[in-house]
């Protein structure tokens, strides 16, 4: 059976990462798997972990009150899922709802935290992956914002 | 039956529309609606090119032809009701009359793309000039390599050639990500940007042609990212709109620096216009 750092090894989010750095992060992770359905985090719950997605899907969703749910962004195979874990109050913005059978390698948010303060070589390792996927997802979501496929823009 | 992909010869008569009928009406989504039309006399076509419809007593516009180029007998044109041109084309039915004149501009380039991979990336009605390409290199598969096409959409009620959607993903040796921007519980696909789905096609960036039409700004994102991807910006071609009147470069309405969109595109060789797009007085 496979142990965390082997599973890590394989993710996109560990290449380049030392063999060291990633034993010390794996120490903060755990194996994870959803059923279609099962809710990863929830709108304003405390966001105490994030997860690398391995295989699935989950959706990012908000709740509209007599619209219903609204998907804006799925995490898919290879990305990073959560971002809520790394600034207080660490608190989830939205729902997170697997939407196919996914595994994924969970971390503890307030274990990694404390390992990135202890040593910052390993926080400054965490900030250059995570930071290209999350300004990716910003510059995509300002595209969203603009409602570029709306008539006026087409 | 042998393919040809040689443009229409010039009619003596480029302004005077031909009359056609609506043969058949498909209502795609609560905006968007493609018709067939029955031409008096087949033009070839290539993918890309557009023809000028006048709805009589409304004016006359540029849609590109979204049917297979091997079929010109029947024109298919795939309109998005925008304005009130658009709109009243939207108003027919199947026996209506509706005048042609074209087929006009300069199209994909699927001949030069034999032997390479091809990407297809459109937004919105964007898919619509892409469905000639997709039909042709599905006709002509030994010919190419890895196909991808990406699709992007506002919501999955925006989405347009849905059964063909379905076909297309089921299609093997051809690789379909569909986004839309934000989408209710029941969809399981991508929802966000489509252009970050680039990174889940498999292609040789040093071998790949990419063909891209959609709003501008995603063009210009689409083709930078594509460029950072390792594509030769001489191998991005993207589709233009602009305000095309006459169609074959007379009225100057087109303009687009030293070029006119409607004789000298609407496909343009990235590398080419790249400087144009960020001109805003353009």
């Amino acid at each position: 059976m496979k142990d965390i750092a082997d599973l890590l090894r394989h993710h996109p989010f560990a290449e380049g990462l030392d063999e060291d750095t990633m034993a010390l992060i794996a120490g903060c992770a755990k194996n994870v798997v959803l059923q279609p359905g099962d809710y990863v985090f929830r709108e304003g719950a405390a966001a105490d972990s994030f997860y690398l997605v391995r295989h699935g899907a989950v959706a990012l969703e908000t709740f509209v009150p007599g619209r219903g749910a609204f998907t804006f962004l799925t995490v898919k195979s290879g990305e990073i899922l959560g971002a809520d874990w790394l600034i207080p109050p660490y608190r989830s913005s939205f729902d997170g709802r697997a939407i196919e059978l996914t595994r994924a390698i969970a971390f503890d948010g307030k274990c990694l935290r404390g390992k990135c303060e202890a040593d910052p070589r390993v926080g400054y390792e965490m900030m250059k992956r995570f930071i290209p996927p999350l300004l990716k997802r910003l510059q995509g979501a300002r595209m969203q914002a603009l409602g570029m496929y709306d008539a006026a823009n087409a | 039956m042998r393919q040809t992909l040689k443009a229409c010869a010039p009619s003596p008569y480029p302004m005077a529309p031909s009359m056609t009928r609506v043969t058949r009406f498909i209502r795609e989504s609560a905006e968007v609606f493609t018709f067939d039309l029955a031409p008096e006399r087949a033009a070839p076509f290539t993918p890309g090119q557009f023809n000028m419809l006048y709805a009589f007593g409304v004016g006359e516009i540029p849609i590109s032809i979204s049917g297979a180029a091997d079929a010109p007998e029947r024109l298919t044109h795939t309109i998005r009701a925008v304005g009130p041109v658009s709109a009243a084309l939207g108003k027919l039915q199947a026996g209506d009359r509706v005048g042609l004149r074209g087929p006009f501009g300069v199209g994909w380039p699927v001949e030069e793309a034999k032997g390479f991979d091809v990407l297809l990336i459109g937004g919105g009605i964007g898919l619509a000039p892409l469905r000639p390409v997709i039909y042709w290199l599905l006709r002509h598969r030994a010919a190419y390599g890895r196909i991808g096409v990406l699709y992007g959409a506002r919501t999955p009620e925006d989405l347009i050639f849905g059964g063909e959607l379905e076909e297309w993903r089921r299609t093997p040796d051809f690789q379909l990500r569909v986004a839309v921007e934000r989408a209710g519980p029941s969809w399981t696909g991508d929802v966000g940007y489509v252009t970050p789905l680039l990174s889940k096609l498999r292609y040789d960036p040093a071998d790949a042609i990419a063909m891209i039409c959609g709003p501008e700004v995603m063009i210009r994102a689409t083709a930078l990212a594509l460029e950072d991807a390792g594509v030769a910006d001489s191998r991005i071609f993207v589709s233009m709109e602009r305000n095309m009147k006459c169609a074959i470069g007379h009225c100057g309405h087109c303009q687009f620096g030293p070029m006119f969109i409607c004789k000298d595109g609407p496909v343009h060789r990235y590398d080419r216009v790249r400087d144009l797009l960020a001109y805003r007085e353009l």
